[in-house]
């Protein structure tokens, strides 16, 4: 199991760095599909199977072909390709990569200080887990179901005048 | 525990997701992929989350990757909206043409 952590977390960093660096936005999507998997695979590791399954369930299920649709919708072709390719010059991206890799190896440095505990590899069922979400973080529930309400009326009302205007749009094409 | 993982590994496996995720945002431009790297870092979090339930043995961990689930599937869903917006006005997904407010 610990093998399977360390071989996940290089598989999830080289995949998120193809994330970040990609052209292409599908190539990106799949990438951070894959990133998503391997993450699911640490919490697998770290003793969080219902986590892990969610992950794969929302994350890489849910939220990716939500991504997905709206690139077909936007459809970015290969003139995108060579505009992200111009805008991606080594003078755009060196500057803020240095920084964060400063700031990144400061963190590490004060974790690696912080003293040798280890994760326990028991796992966390999901029985667990569901006494204590529908117990004490009952109001934690509600104000999730508040927020996907808001997400849902929120992007409603935003593609509601998008959809208008296309109409408008084509009636002024056919007339 | 002798085969356990060290908590630090998986604390700093999150810091490196997470850095991964804020040099997306500060390099990249096109705004779909600004959107991707936000959630490259709100996964980071939630690994930090796992990491540490992990290590006390309890549940709350994953209570707060599942809260943490459900704010990105908010974010996702208010973010392509705009996004869809932003392409039907300005035709194009460069941050830097929404630059200015009620442009």
């Amino acid at each position: 199991m610990t093998y399977a952590f360390y071989i996940a977390s290089i598989i999830a960093i080289a995949a998120t760095v193809r994330v970040i660096t990609g052209t292409h936005a599908i190539h990106a999507l799949l990438y951070l599909v894959v990133s998503f998997l391997a993450v699911a695979t640490i919490f697998l590791t770290l003793g969080a199977p219902f986590a892990a399954a969610l992950e794969v369930i929302i994350y890489a299920g849910a939220i990716m072909v939500l991504f997905v649709f709206v690139m077909m919708m936007l459809n970015p072709g290969p003139r995108s390709v060579g505009r992200e390719r111009h805008w991606l010059t080594p003078a755009v991206w060196i500057g803020p990569a240095i920084l964060t890799a400063i700031l990144l190896a400061e963190l590490s440095w004060v974790l690696i200080r912080g003293g040798g505990a280890v994760t326990q590899m028991e796992n966390v069922s999901p029985k667990e887990t569901g006494i204590k979400l529908f117990g004490p973080y009952i109001l934690g529930v509600e104000m999730a179901s508040v927020l996907l309400l808001v997400g849902l009326v929120g992007a409603y009302h935003l593609t509601y005048h998008l959809g208008r205007r296309l109409d408008e749009q084509e009636k002024g094409g056919n007339a | 525990m002798m085969n356990g993982i060290p908590m630090e590994h998986g604390l700093i496996m999150a810091a490196v997701l997470f850095a991964l995720g804020v040099t997306g945002v500060l390099i990249r431009r096109d705004i779909l992929f600004i959107l991707l790297s936000l959630e490259i870092m709100l996964n980071a979090a939630g690994l930090a989350f796992i990491v540490a339930g992990s290590r006390w043995v309890q549940p709350d961990g994953q209570l707060m990757f599942i809260f943490i689930l459900a704010v990105a599937a908010a974010e996702v869903s208010l973010g392509l909206a705009l996004i869809l917006c932003m392409y039907s006005w300005h035709k194009t997904l460069d941050v830097d043409c929404a630059s200015k407010m009620r442009g």
